[in-house]
C-alpha cells in the first residue's frame, strides 16, 4: 500500500468519524458557551485537544477559573487513557519510523482512530491516521465552533441519535476480531458486565468515564494477559 | 486566567500522555505478558466504553439498547463501519419516534 492509498483509505474511514464527531462535537460547543468561550476559542480547544470528555471537564475549569494544578489533574484523570493506546499503537509501529510520525501520529491519538488504526492488520501506516485525521479533526474543530454559534438548532431527536455513531464505530472495532478469537468472544461480553457493575457502583461509578476505562482496562486486559498469553501468530503486536 | 491558558495548558500535557510513550517505548516489546497485555488492551477498552455508556447516551435507554443489538447483528455479519455506524442512527431515532 503506498501512502497515498494509507491517505485515502483512513479518509473514507474518517467519514463516520467525522459525522459521529460533527454531533458530539455540537453539544460540546453548547457546553463551551456556557462557560463563556467565543467560537474560535471553542475551534481552537477541538483542534488542540481532540478529547470529548478532556474538553467538557476543560470546560467546566474554565467556568469555575481553576487553577493550573487543578488543570493539570484534570487533564491526566480524563485524558490518561490515551496512554495506554500510545503504548499498544507504538508495538504497530515499524521500529524506524521517523520521529515527525511518532508526533504527527501521537497528538491525535482519539479514542476512535486509534481504533481504526489498532484494528487495521499489520504494521501502521501513518498516513492511514493522518487520513483520518484529515476528515475527522476539522469536523470535531468546526462542530465545537458551530455549537457555541447556532447553540440547539438540531432537533434533540437527531442528536439523540447521532449520539451513537461513535459506539457504532467502536462496535465495528471489535466485533469482527471476536468472532475470530474465541477468547475475545468470551472476554467482551464479560467487560460490558463489568463496565456497567463499575458504572453501578459506589465511588467507582462517581468516577469520570475515562478513568473507569483506564482501571477496568488495566485490571481486565491483565487477567487476560496472565490466563490466556498470546501465541506468536496471533500476534497483532507480532515480535 | 484567560482561556487560551487552560486551553494551550491542556494541550500541552494531552500531547505529552499521548507522545511520551511513542518515543520511549521504540523497540517492540518481547515479554509475553506485555504483548498480550497491549494485544487486549484495544478490545478491552473498546467494550468497556461501548456499554454501558451507548445506553446511556440516548435519550431512550432501549433505543440505545436496540442500537447495541444491531450494531453487533450487522458487524458479525460482516458490515464495515460506515454501516454499522449509520445503522445505529437509525434504529435509535426510529425506536424514540415509536416510544
Amino acid at each position: 500500500m503506498t501512502n497515498r492509498q494509507a491517505f485515502i483509505r483512513g479518509m473514507k474511514a474518517g467519514v463516520p468519524i467525522a459525522l459521529g464527531y460533527f454531533a458530539v462535537s455540537f453539544s460540546l460547543g453548547i457546553a463551551a458557551k456556557a462557560v463563556g468561550l467565543t467560537p474560535f476559542q471553542g475551534f481552537l480547544a477541538s483542534l488542540l485537544n481532540s478529547a470529548s470528555a478532556g474538553e467538557y471537564a476543560l470546560f467546566s475549569l474554565i467556568g469555575a477559573g481553576a487553577s493550573l494544578v487543578e488543570l493539570v489533574f484534570v487533564t491526566i484523570v480524563a485524558n490518561g487513557r490515551y496512554l495506554l493506546m500510545s503504548c499498544a499503537l507504538g508495538q504497530k509501529f515499524p521500529e524506524d519510523t521517523p520521529l515527525i510520525h511518532r508526533f504527527g501520529v501521537g497528538f491525535y491519538i482519539t479514542d476512535e482512530i486509534f481504533s481504526l488504526s489498532i484494528t487495521t492488520p499489520g504494521k501502521l501506516n501513518p498516513f492511514i491516521n493522518y487520513g483520518a485525521i484529515a476528515v475527522a479533526v476539522p469536523a470535531w474543530s468546526v462542530g465545537t465552533a458551530l455549537g457555541i454559534v447556532a447553540g440547539n438548532i438540531l432537533p434533540a431527536n437527531i442528536v439523540s441519535a447521532l449520539s451513537v455513531a461513535l459506539y457504532g464505530m467502536f462496535i465495528a472495532c471489535f466485533v469482527p476480531p471476536a468472532k475470530a478469537n474465541k477468547i475475545l468472544l468470551c472476554a467482551i461480553p464479560v467487560c460490558f458486565l463489568l463496565s456497567y457493575l463499575a458504572f453501578r457502583m459506589p465511588y467507582i461509578g462517581d468516577l469520570s468515564e475515562g478513568t473507569r476505562a483506564v482501571i477496568l482496562t488495566v485490571v481486565i486486559a491483565t487477567v487476560l494477559a496472565i490466563a490466556f498469553p498470546i501465541k506468536d501468530e496471533d500476534g497483532e503486536v507480532e515480535v | 486566567m484567560s482561556a487560551y491558558i487552560y486551553i494551550i495548558g491542556m494541550c500541552v500535557i494531552t500531547a505529552a500522555i499521548r507522545i511520551l510513550p511513542l518515543l520511549i517505548l521504540r523497540r517492540p516489546i518481547k515479554n509475553r505478558f506485555l504483548r498480550s497485555f497491549f494485544y487486549y488492551v484495544p478490545y478491552v477498552t473498546l467494550s468497556v466504553m461501548t456499554f454501558p455508556a451507548i445506553v446511556n447516551a440516548t435519550d431512550s435507554p432501549l433505543a440505545g439498547a436496540l442500537a447495541l443489538v444491531a450494531g453487533i447483528a450487522l458487524a458479525w455479519i460482516g458490515a464495515n463501519m460506515i454501516t454499522v455506524s449509520a445503522a445505529c442512527c437509525l434504529v435509535v431515532f426510529i425506536a424514540e419516534l415509536i416510544v
